[in-house]
């Protein structure tokens, strides 16, 4: 395939030359990128806080297409699954929105009484200048919650700086709860969004190791937790970019320390766990760790040998919002017994693309930022049995004929914790051992 | 008959999609044409995943990838940029550009930049269609229409004049790809010969191929529309668009005979599509079709006892919200509030027309609705079946009714493009399916779990 000259630095094989990869730069113009924009970066993270007005200042759009659309789940409250807007029209863009931004505060504060209010500037806000900073200092002082901006205008570089928007947005309520009866056994789960009740699994697993979580950042999240985030003893943080900022700040700050983990695939869980566990040093959290990973491999890893036996040889191909995740992907498939052909995201840094290099196979593709037709063609050149993605890459790969797997916010399927990777083997098989790949004419004849 | 409409500040929940989404879909039903979006990256990428969750089609919308030194010096360069790395990627025949709130907001003059381009680049140039889709002003509907009128206006009467006198123009809106394969079906009958703009009926519900094609088969022919002002008349589904549409715009420059009517939804309103086409062509209703017609009359003898009096809340794009009140008044339903998040100012007028004198009272009718105010009203309403698309679905829930899956976006359901709402067959379709939703409601909430109903 022919690449579009600026996009030749951004796709890197491994094994071929020696490895260079320019990411983190703005999408090209015309090229068709899967990524989103800064709001949606932000959004993708305070999200699941369920207690919160999650506000969305600007006209509709921004707001009604990330209505509901993710599964993050929560346990109570269910405020961040409905879609509020200022619903922007003309006269506002010319006289400014502040004035209706601030009713529409009022009215909503009222409505819901939420437990604070998050408030996201969009591109044109950012453009016709509202002072989002003043509205939410008066809102906060008449309504006596937290009222806090999120500078997320979309043109202000990709979702890694809406991630950056969001934990400074989260920075504001930490350290204003009481964090006086906290074990010091304690951590807070960053970065995990509860998708389909991921994290409620992994909090089970922490508490059966004996270690207190303060605070779910941000799946199944409170605005009171987040408060008291600061008398946690550890920050535990999963996923690339995301909260990673936060937890820089909470060390800066209150001294405390941050591993990074990850959930997915049955190494990087364990792991995680024993991480911690270390991190605390305790003979008895070790312990309980040891057994606890014991009980949970000696159930799945019987389970999983059918799957294994059925997909050993396929071949595989990840595209991912960020890197990290790409790592524990390409462990999962290895696990299977799987070929890992193809690895790229949205948003990785230069450092993540270089060990995914270090870790795959002579050959394979590594690609920052690309597009509908470069996955195409890759798909392609390497033949391969299954896809893993999120909602836009789909199409592509079953017009290839190719099966696939989501593994995006919007699913709804665990695939974090021990019995995630059991989903995960179950759906990779459904679709790649289903027979309708028999009748799609890269398999046979057009009839 | 607006009574006491709710009169929030904020929107919750909308009942209405942005201006270029609209403008977007409507460019992929022209042959070879991409549709652009001259804004910032995150639009781009939201509307693709919106529109490729209800199809399950790839959906390439490119965009300027606007970021913020362009905000503030202007993206004249970076849409030329696009426009030619598009270009190169793609080799499209047309490229159809749609502004966002952004690059309306800081007043970048696309026609100029447009006309730079033309004079700048060398070698391939694509035609190009634009249209401003501020989506502060309007809702996908306004971007759909006035995308339409926009390519009309460029491209008809570029082409050679019809010598058939077969020839209309049908300008359906914001239908299903099944829609227009069935309308195709009908013209075919009637042997016109239509040009039927926009035509998502293959780009938007492809067939498996062998191959990835970078733009999908499909969609109005280029020399079709170039031919259009030489048709006998044009058909003009819906009467909530502005003035100026592709329709009104076929009419003044080329004389083109402009017929407005509502979307054929039911029977009333699809005989009155039949007849403009019996008198356009010539020749009684063809045999298929009046058989098609006698059997759906006959099921509305079978069914109505199931239905009558149930009260319905419809809700969605106006011209839609207009054809299934219609309907659901013709077959014995009570439509008790249609709502839209549109703002056209007809809407009350033009569902009193659809119903004619059959309702004993006018639905409550509201236009600029979201489903919070949809809501709040329901639950002094008491419905008895929602109908509309999957946005409604929690309201259904809440309430425990059934939700009639109609228009777009269908996400919580497969098939969404193969709906098939208009005409008679579309007519039987919906029939049966509400039908069925009643009876199973019954069913179901029945302590006996009869297995005859
Ligand atoms: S900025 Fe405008 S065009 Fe873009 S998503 Fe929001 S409403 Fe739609
Ligand atoms: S307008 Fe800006 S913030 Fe809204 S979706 Fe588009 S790029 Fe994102």
């Amino acid at each position: 395939m022919e690449l579009l000259k600026e996009r030749e630095e951004q796709i890197h094989r491994t094994g071929e030359q020696p490895f260079t990869l320019s990411c983190n730069k703005d999408s090209l113009a015309g090229a068709v990128s899967q990524r989103a924009c800064v709001f949606c970066g932000s959004r993708v993270v305070l999200y699941p806080i369920a207690d919160a007005l999650h506000l969305v200042h600007g006209p509709i759009g921004c707001a009604v297409y990330t209505w509901d659309i993710r599964g993050a789940l929560s346990s109570g409250p269910e405020l961040h699954r409905l879609s509020f807007s200022t619903d922007l029209q003309e006269i506002d863009v010319i006289f400014g929105g502040e004035k209706k931004l601030t009713n529409a505060l009022f009215e909503l504060i009222e409505r819901h009484s939420p437990k604070a209010a998050f408030v996201y500037s969009t591109c044109i806000v950012g453009i016709i200048g509202d002072d989002l900073e003043a509205v939410c200092r008066q809102v906060e002082k008449e309504t006596d919650i937290p009222v806090i901006p999120v500078l997320s205008e979309g043109f202000k570089g990709n979702k890694r700086a809406g991630y950056t928007a969001a934990c400074s947005a989260m920075a504001r309520l930490v350290g204003n709860g009481d964090i006086s009866n906290i074990s010091p056994y304690s951590i807070n789960i960053l970065g995990d969004f509860n998708l389909a009740g991921e994290i409620w699994i992994i909090h089970a697993y922490f508490e059966r190791m004996g270690v207190e979580v303060v605070a779910n950042i941000t799946g199944d999240g409170r605005i009171a937790d987040i408060q008291r985030a600061h008398g946690a003893a550890l920050n535990v943080v999963q996923c690339s970019g995301a909260t990673m900022d936060l937890a820089r700040l909470m060390t800066d700050e209150y001294g405390i320390p941050s591993i990074r983990v990850s959930y997915f695939g049955v190494e990087d869980m364990a792991q995680a766990l024993y991480d911690v566990a270390e991190h605390f040093n305790d003979p008895e959290i070790l312990e309980k760790t040891r057994e606890l990973v014991k009980e949970e491999l000696e159930e799945l890893l019987p389970k999983l040998d059918f799957y294994k036996k059925a997909l050993k040889g396929k071949k595989a191909a990840i595209y991912v919002g960020g890197s990290f995740k790409a790592f524990s992907l390409v462990k999962a498939f290895r696990l299977l017994g799987m070929d890992v052909v193809m690895v790229g995201s949205q948003t990785g840094t230069e450092q993540e693309y270089k060990e995914l290099a270090e870790i795959t196979d002579p050959g394979t593709i590594i690609v920052d930022d690309a597009n509908p037709l470069e996955l195409t063609s890759f798909l392609e050149e390497q033949s391969v049995d299954i896809f893993v993605g999120g909602v836009k890459e789909r199409p592509i790969a079953y017009k290839l004929g190719v099966a696939f797997c989501d593994h995006n916010h919007e699913r709804k399927e665990i695939l974090a914790g021990f019995v995630g990777m059991l989903n995960f083997a179950e759906e990779v098989y459904s679709s790649v051992m289903s027979p309708v790949w028999r009748f799609t004419y890269q398999n046979v004849e057009d009839r | 008959m607006s009574k006491n409409p709710p009169n929030y500040i904020s929107t919750t929940n909308a009942c209405k999609l942005c201006t270029p989404l609209g403008a977007s879909i409507a460019f992929k039903g022209i042959e070879g044409a991409v549709p652009y979006l001259h804004g910032s990256q995150g639009c781009a990428t939201y509307m693709r995943r919106y529109i490729i969750s209800h199809y399950n089609e790839p959906i390439d919308i490119a965009s300027s990838s606007l970021s913020e030194k362009h905000a503030v010096y202007g993206g004249g360069a970076n849409l030329k940029l696009g426009l030619i790395n598009v270009t190169k990627k793609y080799h499209p025949r047309i490229i159809g550009i749609a502004t966002t709130c952004l690059t309306e907001t800081i007043g970048d003059d696309v026609k100029m930049f447009l006309r730079q381009y033309e004079q700048e680049v060398e070698g391939e140039k694509p035609i190009m269609v634009q249209v401003g889709t501020p989506s502060y002003n309007g809702t996908h509907m306004e971007g759909f229409h006035d995308a339409v009128a926009s390519v009309v206006d460029t491209l008809a009467g570029t082409g050679e004049e019809s010598v058939t006198n077969r020839d209309v123009n049908i300008l359906p809106g914001f239908i299903s790809p099944a829609d227009i394969r069935y309308l195709r079906e009908i013209t075919d009958d009637y042997s016109l010969r239509a040009t039927i703009l926009p035509d998502i009926s293959d780009t938007l519900d492809g067939q498996a191929a062998k191959t990835y094609e970078k733009i999908q088969l499909g969609g109005t022919p280029f020399s079709a529309i170039a031919a259009m002002g030489s048709a006998m008349a044009s058909i003009e589904f819906g009467h909530t668009m502005k003035e100026k549409s592709g329709g009104t715009i076929l009419s003044e420059k080329y004389g083109v005979k402009n017929i407005r009517i509502s979307q054929p939804v039911g029977i009333s309103a699809t005989d009155r599509f039949f007849d403009h086409l019996s008198q356009l062509s010539g020749v009684e209703i063809p045999e298929k079709h009046k058989a098609e017609r006698g059997r759906l009359v006959d099921s509305y003898v079978d069914g109505h006892k199931y239905i009558y009096g149930k009260k319905a809340i419809v809700y969605g794009e106006e011209d839609m919200v207009v054809g299934m009140t219609g309907f659901l008044a013709e077959i014995g339903v009570m439509p008790i509030l249609c709502a839209s998040g549109g703002k056209s100012g007809k809407l009350a007028e033009k569902i009193a027309e659809a119903t004619g004198d059959i309702l004993p009272e006018q639905p409550r009718i509201h236009e600029g609705m979201d489903f919070y105010d949809i809501s709040e009203l329901a639950e002094t309403l008491e419905p008895d079946v929602l109908v509309g698309h999957s946005k409604g679905y929690p309201l259904a829930r809440k309430l425990s009714i059934p939700l009639i899956r109609v228009g777009f976006p269908i996400h919580d359901r497969m098939g969404g493009q193969r709906i098939l709402h208009l005409g008679y067959r579309g007519a039987q379709q919906l029939f049966d399916l509400i039908v069925n939703a009643c009876i199973a409601k019954k069913q179901g909430d029945s302590p006996v779990g009869y297995s005859y109903m």
